[in-house]
């Protein structure tokens, strides 16, 4: 830290103390400042369609981005950022199908393990230099360097041939399969055919970063200055930290005749009801997921309103049953307290975002015929028909108490609190409930304290294989110690084939899955938001992102 | 006088130095890391964050590496804001705390000391009872609850406030006042109870019955004894009011330090975590000595620096 | 009226007897003795007492007698405004707000009236024992304070719960480790204030001791700060409740508390105010209660107001 820090930090020290004296001594210190007013509010007579002439779109993003770069980035609030501002090889379009976006042509080998992009011609860095393949190589290779810290989502990157290799195992970043053959054409290699590699590349781990500016700058994320160099649709204005980013509309863009939103600003504001009454007050556009959830006690008013959007969100809730701890050691057991939630009630009384009962493991905006599932919803007759032959086959009588955990949070406490009133009812089981703070519970979590316990899985790209590979073994994020070798070996079955023979493995395997039933699945998650009427073509997308690059606004 | 002062500040070091060495180690032992989250890194990206911030080296490594850059104010970068430095997160976010905790101690002490001196003086009268119902609402009326009614009502219904964030002195006035309540209230209380400790005392009797006037009697020699209470719960207070307005400050949207004390902890960002805990406990130090040398200031009677006992 | 016959037995002088002329003609009465005499004849103060008793009654019969319990969902009778069936309507999960306010009462006055009770007890030993010696003595003393209270709470907490079983003595636990450092300041600077008056010295001249003088003459003395800070205590534990069950602490769920019911229903506050309205009515009737009883009892114990 510089000299010029340290005496900052004491000057407000010694500042805060001074100004504490004068308090104690009745000093009057009201500190006001100019305020920035950015209220839409103008309610001109025009018919629907007509571009408002001003294009500002404010949003709340909850909270500080923990990092505004690519590489080390690996949350949905700074994926919000980011994908504004950056863009990949590919862009998820508004049908959900990824699109050339920096690449404008791809060309994939028949084995579909080689890919050859060309990056276009008029693709600029908003300081001016064209985007090249070296800043792709560039940007990937320093995820994938095992001495750059906080690249968290370096996995992402791991179906490319030698990645996982390079980053773990100390081989060289040299074999890794990224080639520049020229300025504007990548060749990249994969280990294994990856149906959904495109998707990929339009996630932001896999964007580029202007390898002239960044190298050997490793600090150049840090702020909104001349070093913040992108490519998106957007431009970084102004960073100013836990409070509000700026964002204008990027001239040089090679799109930019497409992008009409001339300035975005999001707001970081943490209280779910206040970022809710900002809404109404006019302060934001747009108010809900992916950005900022609802707050759940206003749902219902809400929808009575008739105002509430909602949308498929490809992600599953559920609880994990520890599967070496007795009784759930016993399959018997786990389908019987699977079986006795009432999943329709939990979705229509409690959550109320019209999420969908989950009788499965993946979500059904990836395989539709899981709507269905694979056990009936709330039944109870079976639930105690299975109670009954796993008590005799672990020769009880009755069950003992069992404990259900899951972390504080208003939403879960009142599933988890319906949860074990229906399994009180249905099984004459006594519950106790056991809530911990997030770090702590994801700790008993990860070393087996627990006997039932949520979790919820949020797709990383659109893929079933995605759902899947979490149970493949024990460990990461598979907390119920349940592995089947069945199940692995058709898991990596799937990795080499494409098309329906991978669809037909891969269904195969969770057949298995939901035969063993490690988790009782509870419900597919939902996007719930509300916008205002003069707001137009945001996308949200099934995995949590927003892309403002198509929306407007128009005369109200 | 500088004798005692020198030593007061020998005692805050020492002091420090425990709650460094406390913090540091209920930190190692709570459990959960600052790399946890609901995806799981694979053990390998985990092995090298642990490395890059040094969280593999031996206890003692790491608590002497903190017990410097704490006595430094060097703390490192931030574990979760990937890059921010400790410092530089503190310096942002203490002016807002600073000028609400400001804001809200004036408020408090004005209105809490004028309150309890109007019950003190009207005993069991009309304006006694309603001093104190308005401290009984305050005090049973927690400052998230005060809060999030009074946005409801000045900034939602009646629309004369803005909701949230902090741009402008109207943006400072709800959580001010939210963040007064409890405090004005058992301030009143304490007055309004040592007051009249005070007020039949010898002293103010024998005022009076030198035919010295009520307002005099009360205000001259009354308030100045009476008003001791209120300054020995003042050092905590303001200390209590900079950390504790966390939750008004995630109702108001102000990115203030009382949430990043709090959040780092949740988040397990040590760096942070000590960062914040150095800071406060200077402040919270310095204003007790500063209350322990008003108390002289106040009261003749009392020298802190003396003996008492035998 | 008829006079009563007087007879010449009446005037005759009576017996001089030293012993009897040495007597102070009032009955003689404890200090205690003298309090509770004044505290009866304070009506505000009998009325708290009144309403802490029917609390206190109606957290053991406000169950049964509404017909529910605190824990039966019902979801289809979610969020329900006060009615017959429920007379203060139902919560996000259809149950019986009635049930649970008297549940929680039990809980929540429990907690208050334990935490208070330790917050005292430590905290009157403490600082009048720093106040009373002062010097190296106050100074140690109050240093530990100082470091205790520096230390932040939250960890603290969280290591508090990994240790310790889950239970009400945990959270009381939890809530008095620091809860005391405010009672302790409030009694030190009171009694460095009193330690220096007249009767203090007389009393100490004619040879109390430490202990006698601290807790005859010094306590008693400080009364008035120490009963305001304890109704502080009061609601202040209440309500930490609630924030120690967000860390996992605090009372398991379904069971309610004051706490966590209004900090449940401060979320839906626009839409159902009523599930905010009973809990914190009732906290407010609560600490109206014991304040009306720490005045009475302020009154009735100042050693000067004594006649």
């Amino acid at each position: 830290m510089s000299f010029k820090k340290k005496w900052v930090f004491l000057l407000v020290l010694v500042l805060s103390l001074g100004l504490l004296l004068a308090a104690c001594s009745g000093g009057d210190n009201e500190e006001s400042s100019e305020g920035g007013d950015s209220s839409e509010g103008n309610s001109e007579e025009s018919g629907e369609g007509t571009l408002a002439a001003d294009q500002t779109f404010d949003i709340n993003i909850k909270t500080e981005p923990p990092s505004l770069h690519p590489g080390t980035a690996s949350d949905s609030t700074s994926g919000i950022v980011l994908d504004q501002i950056f863009e990949g090889l590919m862009r998820i379009n508004q049908d959900g199908m990824p699109e050339e976006a920096m690449a404008e042509s791809v060309e994939i080998s028949d084995d579909k393990k080689t890919y050859t992009f060309k990056i276009r011609e008029d693709a600029n860095w908003s300081n001016g230099d064209p985007v090249t393949a070296q800043d792709f190589e560039y940007a990937w290779k320093w995820v994938l360097n095992p001495d750059n810290a906080d690249t968290d989502y370096a996995y992402q990157l791991y179906p490319i041939k030698g990645a996982q290799e390079a980053k773990e195992e100390g081989a060289s970043l040299d074999d890794v399969g990224i080639t520049v053959e020229d300025d504007k054409t990548l060749v990249v290699e994969l280990e294994q055919p990856t149906p959904y590699f495109l998707d990929l590349t339009a996630f932001y781990t896999y964007y580029p970063v202007n390898h002239n500016v960044v190298d050997g700058n490793d600090e150049w994320a840090q702020d909104a200055s001349d070093n913040y160099v992108t490519n998106g649709p957007f431009t970084l204005e102004s960073w100013a930290h836990k409070d509000q980013i700026v964002l204008n509309k990027f001239s040089d863009y090679w799109d930019s005749e497409t992008v009409k939103l001339e300035t975005v600003n999001m707001y970081m504001v943490d209280d779910a009801n206040t970022s809710l009454e900002m809404y109404n007050s006019g302060e934001l556009d747009w108010v809900g997921d992916p950005s900022s959830p609802l707050p759940l006690a206003s749902i219902p008013a809400l929808k009575q309103e008739g105002n509430l959007n909602i949308s498929d969100l490809a992600g599953v809730y559920y609880y994990a049953f520890n599967t070496e701890e007795s009784p759930f050691d016993n399959v018997n057991i786990r389908k019987a307290f699977a079986s006795a939630i009432n999943r329709q009630g939990i979705v229509e009384s409690i959550t109320q975002r019209q999420e969908q009962p989950a009788m499965a493991l993946v979500p059904p905006s990836i395989w539709e015929e899981n709507k269905e599932g694979y056990f009936k919803d709330n039944d109870p007759e079976k639930a105690k028909e299975y109670l009954q032959a796993g008590l005799d086959e672990l020769g009880l009588d009755k069950l003992p108490k069992i404990s259900l955990s899951y972390n504080t949070d208003e939403g879960h406490a009142a599933i988890a609190q319906a949860v074990q009133d229906m399994w009180r009812e249905n099984l004459g089981v006594e519950v106790e409930l056991n809530n911990e703070e997030w770090n702590v519970y994801l700790d008993s979590m990860g070393s087996g304290n627990f006997q039932v316990g949520r979790m919820g899985w949020l797709a990383d790209f659109n893929d079933a294989i995605n759902f899947l590979e979490i149970f493949q073994s024990v460990g990461g994020n598979n907390y119920t110690n349940w592995e089947n070798e069945e199940y692995a070996s058709l898991l990596e079955e799937s990795r080499t084939l494409t098309g329906d023979e991978r669809k037909e493995v891969l269904r195969e395997a969770e057949q298995i899955f939901m035969d063993d039933m490690p988790i009782a699945p509870v419900y597919f998650y939902t996007n719930t938001w509300l916008n205002k009427d003069y707001v137009k073509n945001i996308e949200i997308s099934g995995l949590g992102s927003v892309q403002l690059k198509w929306g407007y606004l128009v005369e109200e | 006088m500088a004798k005692y002062l020198l030593k007061r500040l020998a005692y805050i070091i020492v002091s420090l130095f425990f709650i460094i060495t406390i913090t540091f180690f209920l930190m190692q032992a709570a459990p959960g890391g600052p790399f946890a989250s609901e995806k799981k890194l694979t053990p390998a990206l985990e092995e090298q964050m642990n490395e890059a911030y040094g969280l593999n080296d031996p206890l003692y490594e790491q608590y002497f590496n903190y017990l410097v850059n704490a006595f430094t104010f060097d703390f490192g970068p931030s574990f979760k804001y990937v890059g921010q430095d400790v410092i530089e997160i503190i310096t942002r976010s203490f002016p807002y705390s600073l000028i609400l905790g400001i804001e809200s101690i004036l408020i408090a002490l004005s209105i809490g000391v004028l309150l309890g001196v109007i019950a003190a003086v009207k005993h069991n009268k009309f304006g006694d009872y309603t001093a104190m119902v308005i401290a009984v609402l305050g005090i049973s009326v927690p400052s998230f609850i005060m809060a999030t009614v009074l946005q409801y009502i000045f900034a939602i219904k009646l629309g004369a406030l803005p909701v949230a964030r902090f741009e402008s002195f109207a943006h400072t006035i709800l959580p001010a006042i939210a963040l007064a309540t409890t405090p004005l209230a058992f301030i009143a209380r304490l007055m309004r109870s040592s007051m009249l400790d005070v007020l039949n005392s010898d002293y103010i009797k024998t005022a009076k019955s030198k035919g010295l006037g009520q307002r005099v009697v009360t205000y001259k020699h009354g308030l100045r004894n009476a008003i001791l209470p209120v300054v020995s719960y003042l050092g905590p207070l303001v200390v209590s009011i900079l950390t504790g307005s966390f939750i008004i400050e995630s109702i108001f949207g102000i990115p203030g330090l009382g949430s990043e004390f709090v959040v780092s902890v949740t988040n397990r960002d040590y760096t942070v975590i000590m960062g914040t805990t150095v800071f406060f406990s200077v402040l919270l130090l310095v204003s007790i000595l500063l209350v322990d040398l008003l108390y002289g200031l106040v009261d003749p009677r009392i020298k802190v620096a003396g003996k008492g006992g035998k | 009226m008829a006079l009563p016959q007087l007879k010449d037995s009446d005037f005759e002088p009576l017996q001089i007897n030293d012993e009897e002329a040495e007597k102070i003609a009032g009955e003689s009465t404890s200090y205690w003795k003298d309090a509770w005499r004044r505290f009866r004849k304070n009506k505000l103060a009998l009325f708290g007492i009144v309403m802490i008793v029917l609390l206190g009654i109606m957290s053991f019969i406000g169950g049964p007698i509404s017909g529910h319990n605190y824990f039966d969902n019902d979801l289809l009778n979610a969020n329900k405004s006060p009615s017959g069936e429920h007379w203060f309507g139902t919560d996000n999960l259809g149950r019986d707000i009635f049930a649970r306010t008297w549940y929680g009462a039990k809980i929540s006055l429990f907690i208050g009236l334990m935490a208070a009770l330790i917050d005292l007890v430590i905290g009157i030993i403490w600082g009048s024992i720093a106040g009373y010696f002062g010097g190296k003595v106050d100074e140690y003393m109050m240093r530990v304070a100082d470091v205790l209270y520096g230390v932040p709470y939250l960890l603290v907490v969280i290591l508090l719960m990994v240790i310790l079983p889950q239970g009400l003595w945990t959270l009381i636990i939890a809530m008095t480790i620091t809860g005391w450092i405010n009672m302790a300041r409030i009694v030190r600077g009171q009694v460095m204030q009193l330690r220096s008056e007249e009767y203090v010295m007389a009393s100490r001249s004619l040879g109390a001791s430490n202990t006698r003088l601290l807790f005859k003459h010094l306590v008693p003395n400080t009364m008035g700060p120490i009963l305001v800070t304890l109704t502080l205590t009061i609601p202040n534990a209440i309500f930490t409740e609630a924030f120690l069950s967000f860390l996992g602490l605090g009372v398991p769920a379904p069971l309610a508390s004051w706490g966590t019911m209004s900090s449940d229903a401060l979320q839906s506050l626009q839409y159902y105010p009523f599930q905010l309205f009973f809990p914190a009515f009732f906290i407010c009737l609560t600490m109206l209660a014991f304040n009306v009883i720490g005045d009475g009892m302020r009154d009735a114990l100042d050693p000067k107001e004594r006649k």
